[in-house]
């Protein structure tokens, strides 16, 4: 039968030809699926390319969609750098945004666009950051488990967006239905093109977060409490302090995407502003293997993908869970591609003629050769 | 060469040929190794030598690339653990697995049926093919054995099956409440009962005291009397030249030769392993005679997260250009004894001294802010000393950066620093920004040592400093210690082979359940009188012969 062992490290052409297949995989799957339905598959993907891209309309949404999926994976990834695992991205945005909202809610009508974006923007960012020092110090000092906690915290802040939403802020001149009043028209973000002003955030944040991890101490720092943390207890570094840090910087970004969200797309806060950014974040953090770069350009192809589908569903008229459908099979199968990416299967032929003598006939040991034992003899 | 050509009849096992390559590393290259029955043979080799690919081999873990394996004259492929121990071939390895919370008996019938577990505690008597019944008591009548068939029995017949080796053990005790040499004793039952005739250990002898390392080959030339045949890994000689009868010695993935062990030097064996003559000998410098004190240490006492006492009123001296050897147990107390000093544990209460200057709870960056250079080289290089994924600059870093002005890195100094280091030290690499991880143990090894002499620390403190290292690694390892001390460093040595901390350090303190048995001449004393303290006398009881402790 066949046998799985791990593997050393694949190349940069293995990497590139397994992940492309990956891709190549969903896209066939998801065109039979849609042949199944009885559409033409074709036309489908060429839609979807068009959609997404062909069009400036569409490459416009593409590109909304793309910048709190970048700026929230950013801040996920400086978390998950320390071996942080943030889960509570939904929740820090939701914060983020209703910070943002609460500046504009107490400003004046006529305040300047000038002081109210900022104030905006800080405030998205310190409900954010906030948000997750609550599970944060938890964890770094009583050691609770963060993912558990910063999934709960998700919750937590749906359910208060929904108080706001329907009791503490509602609009009374919306006559009985609940909404919360869009924010000044000039606390919005300007306009780029027809896209927000928000897209320079992660291009900036990038840049930053590149920087900071890779040329300063407190980026060094980091990376060494992720590593190993009796390395860095070794070292003398303050491990507790770091982590908070980490964790600020973590949950403010997020919470910034939240703002930037609210100010430059939805214009009010709702409780689905989130819409799951907050957890496909998580995916495209891992995607990109933390690295900041990739995270922007693994962003932009998921938010097309997202976009492409949408227009699927409009032309094709078909129902919003096909669209769903065929995100949910293009990701399963470019994840699924990262499993042969670490393990390689061997395929063995068994000899029918052998037979084994039965000093005991043990239990059946598995074929699999797992991590249990390590090649140790190999060496570079 | 002597090697004696065996009719195929007695031999337990033979591979011929065997190849196996990892990715692009030649782990073994057309071995032949070959094993009598009723021989206890040794497999000799530095790291990287093959030993463990070749015995994953004949255990069934890996399959061979190419080659030949058979077994009591029979051609076999194994295709997992099972198929080997169903051909009669057991591994004891060296990090025991049991399960801590169950009983050595049921750690040894776990997985197997009813009817397994009385076949293997009953045939012995009819099986005399390979192992020759001594203890007449050991067979069960058919319907004592449908009467009785709780646990208690089993392990009444698990207690006799081990008494035929003279096994010595109570296989009621919870696996956790075993010693080390007791789970080790489970591991050879578990494997025995499952119908081993052929034992590998893979170096057994790492975790036990000399007085269980006798007892030990007791039991293995016991096991051998009967018709065992026993694979011994090893890279101790002397434990070689004691136990085994023949021995293969592998180099690079090659089988270089066997050899009747009561046939062969020594120094042959060495050259034999590492391809060329080498100076073996450990030699001592004299320490400074002046004897100034050092590190100061009173009262040191520390319990664990759990309450534990890890350590309990240590007190000792270390004095400049000298090495203090520390000898004890796996787990006595070293790790958590250089972590106090290093101020990365906050002792429970004690003082911690050097030149007079308090360092105790203070942090590892408080103390080098007092001014104190101190160095440590801890148990866990990877996961404590080094940062596995980074390079050799950015290790070095890890000492130097918060010294650095502004908030950007600087790492010039460190990559000339990291140059130089591998220069000095002959560190293998393909380059300064190459993971260290990717390194063999001895090159990961001077990594360490090279940045931390660079420091030019007065108190160094080294945890196991050449476990997993090869003989040359570890004789480049005391080179450089002993150059510390000639620089009079006053170096604090934890060490496991009682052979080399006798020859290597100028004193000797034990350790044992973390309190200080008392501190010894290197000069003179011996590996018994280590042993008995390492398992809990006191110097003072055995050099007196009064127990004074308990006549308080």
């Amino acid at each position: 039968m066949f046998r799985i062992a791990k593997r050393e490290k694949a190349s940069i052409t293995d990497s590139i030809r397994f992940r492309s297949l990956g891709f190549l995989a969903g896209l066939l799957l998801s065109m039979g699926f849609i042949a199944v339905l009885g559409y033409n598959p074709f036309s489908a993907l060429v839609t979807l390319l068009i959609g997404a891209f062909g069009t400036g309309t569409g490459l416009r949404n593409t590109l909304t969609f793309a910048i709190p999926l970048a700026t929230t994976a950013l801040g996920l990834s400086v978390a998950f750098r320390m071996k942080y695992w943030n889960i509570g991205g939904e929740g820090q945005l939701l914060i983020g945004a209703t910070a943002a909202m609460f500046v504009s809610l107490v400003a004046g009508e006529n305040t300047s666009g000038w002081i109210l974006v900022p104030m905006m923007l800080l405030f998205g960012f310190i409900g954010g950051a906030w948000y997750a020092l609550i599970p944060g110090l938890f964890r770094v000092y009583f050691r609770t488990n963060e993912t558990l906690f910063t999934l709960m915290m998700n919750y937590l802040a749906i359910a208060f967006v929904k108080y706001l939403y329907h009791v503490l802020w509602k609009d009374p001149l919306k006559s009985g239905f609940p909404g919360i009043r869009s924010i000044q028209e000039q606390a919005g973000l300007p306009r780029i093109l027809g896209v927000s002003a928000g897209i320079i955030v992660p291009v900036i944040l990038m840049i930053v977060l590149y920087v900071l991890i890779s040329r300063t101490k407190p980026g060094y720092e980091i990376r060494v409490v992720g590593e190993s943390e009796p390395t860095a207890h070794y070292a003398g570094m303050n491990v507790q302090k770091i982590m908070v840090g980490g964790i600020i910087l973590s949950g403010g970004i997020v919470g910034l995407a939240g703002a930037v969200k609210l100010s430059g797309e939805t214009l009010t806060l709702t409780e689905s502003l989130g819409g799951g950014t907050g957890f496909t974040a998580i995916v495209i953090a891992w995607l990109a293997n933390l690295s900041a770069p990739i995270i922007l350009v693994v962003s932009f192809l998921f938010a097309a993908l997202q976009q492409g589908a949408q227009i699927i569903q409009l032309r094709l008229n078909v129902p919003a869970a096909v669209a769903e459908i065929i995100k949910g099979l293009m990701l399963m199968s470019f994840l699924g591609s990262e499993f042969f990416l670490r393990y390689r299967i061997i395929f063995n032929k068994r000899d029918k003629s052998q037979s084994y003598p039965q000093i005991l006939s043990a239990s059946q040991s598995s074929d699999i050769e797992t991590d249990k034992t390590p090649d140790k003899e190999v060496k570079p | 060469m002597s090697v004696s050509s065996s009719s195929p009849a007695e031999n337990a096992f033979s591979m011929k040929g065997i190849s196996k390559s990892f990715g692009s590393v030649c782990a073994n290259e057309g071995i032949d190794f070959e094993v009598k029955i009723g021989e206890i043979h040794a497999l000799l080799g530095e790291n990287g030598s093959g030993k463990s690919t070749l015995m994953n081999i004949l255990s069934g873990v890996y399959r061979p690339d190419c080659g030949k394996i058979s077994v009591f004259g029979e051609t076999r492929d194994f295709r997992s653990p099972g198929d080997a121990i169903r051909c009669g071939i057991g591994m004891v390895y060296q990090h025991f697995k049991l399960a801590e919370s169950l009983s050595a008996t049921d750690n040894i019938i776990a997985g197997l049926s009813k009817g397994q577990i009385f076949r293997a505690l009953q045939t012995e008597k009819s099986d005399d093919r390979h192992i020759s019944t001594m203890d007449p008591d050991v067979s069960v009548s058919p319907d004592q054995k449908q009467r009785r068939t709780g646990t208690n029995y089993i392990s009444d017949l698990i207690r006799k099956f081990a008494k035929r080796f003279h096994i010595d053990f109570d296989p009621d005790k919870l696996a956790s409440q075993l010693s080390v040499s007791e789970k080790q004793s489970v591991e050879i039952i578990k494997v025995l009962i499952r119908g081993a005739k052929i034992l590998i250990m893979d170096e057994p002898t790492a975790v036990l005291t000399p007085q269980e390392t006798k007892k030990l080959f007791s039991v293995l030339k016991k096991m051998r009397d009967q018709g065992c045949s026993i694979v011994f890994i090893s890279h101790k000689l002397g434990e070689i030249t004691e136990l085994c009868d023949r021995v293969t010695v592998l180099r690079k993935g090659r089988s270089v030769d066997t050899l009747v062990v009561s046939q062969v030097d020594t120094y042959d064996l060495i050259e034999k392993m590492v391809g060329r003559k080498i100076e073996l000998e450990i030699v001592r410098p004299a320490p400074n005679p002046e004897r100034l004190e050092c590190l100061r240490v009173e009262g040191l006492t520390y319990h664990d997260e759990k309450g534990l006492a890890k350590l309990s009123d240590v007190s000792f001296s270390t004095f400049y250009g000298e090495i203090l050897g520390v000898a004890g147990l796996a787990g006595s107390g070293q790790k958590e004894l250089c972590e106090a000093i290093a101020g990365i544990i906050r002792p429970s209460s004690g003082s911690i001294s050097v030149d007079a200057e308090e360092i105790s709870g203070l942090s590892p960056r408080s103390i080098t802010a007092k001014g104190v250079s101190m160095c440590f080289i801890p148990e866990d290089r990877l996961g404590m000393g080094l940062v596995a994924s980074m390079g050799i600059t950015e290790n070095v870093l890890l000492k130097e950066y918060a010294f650095q002005k502004g908030i950007f890195i600087k790492t010039d100094r460190a990559s000339e620093k990291s140059d130089q280091i591998i220069k000095e030290l002959d560190i293998m690499t393909p380059g300064v920004r190459h993971p260290v991880r990717l390194l063999s143990g001895g090159n990961i090894q001077k990594v360490i040592l090279g940045r931390e002499i660079h420091l030019h620390p007065k108190l160094m403190i080294t945890a196991y400093a050449v476990r997993g290292l090869d003989i040359q690694s570890s004789h480049t390892v005391y080179r450089l210690l002993n150059e510390q001390k000639k620089q009079n460093v006053s170096v604090l040595y934890i060490g496991e082979d009682l052979d080399v901390l006798i020859a290597f350090c100028d004193r000797i303190m034990v350790l044992c359940r973390g309190e200080n048995m008392g501190i010894l001449d290197a000069n003179h004393t011996s590996k018994i009188e280590i042993g008995q303290m390492m398992s809990g006398t006191r110097l003072e009881v055995i050099r007196t012969g009064v127990d004074y402790v308990s006549n308080r």
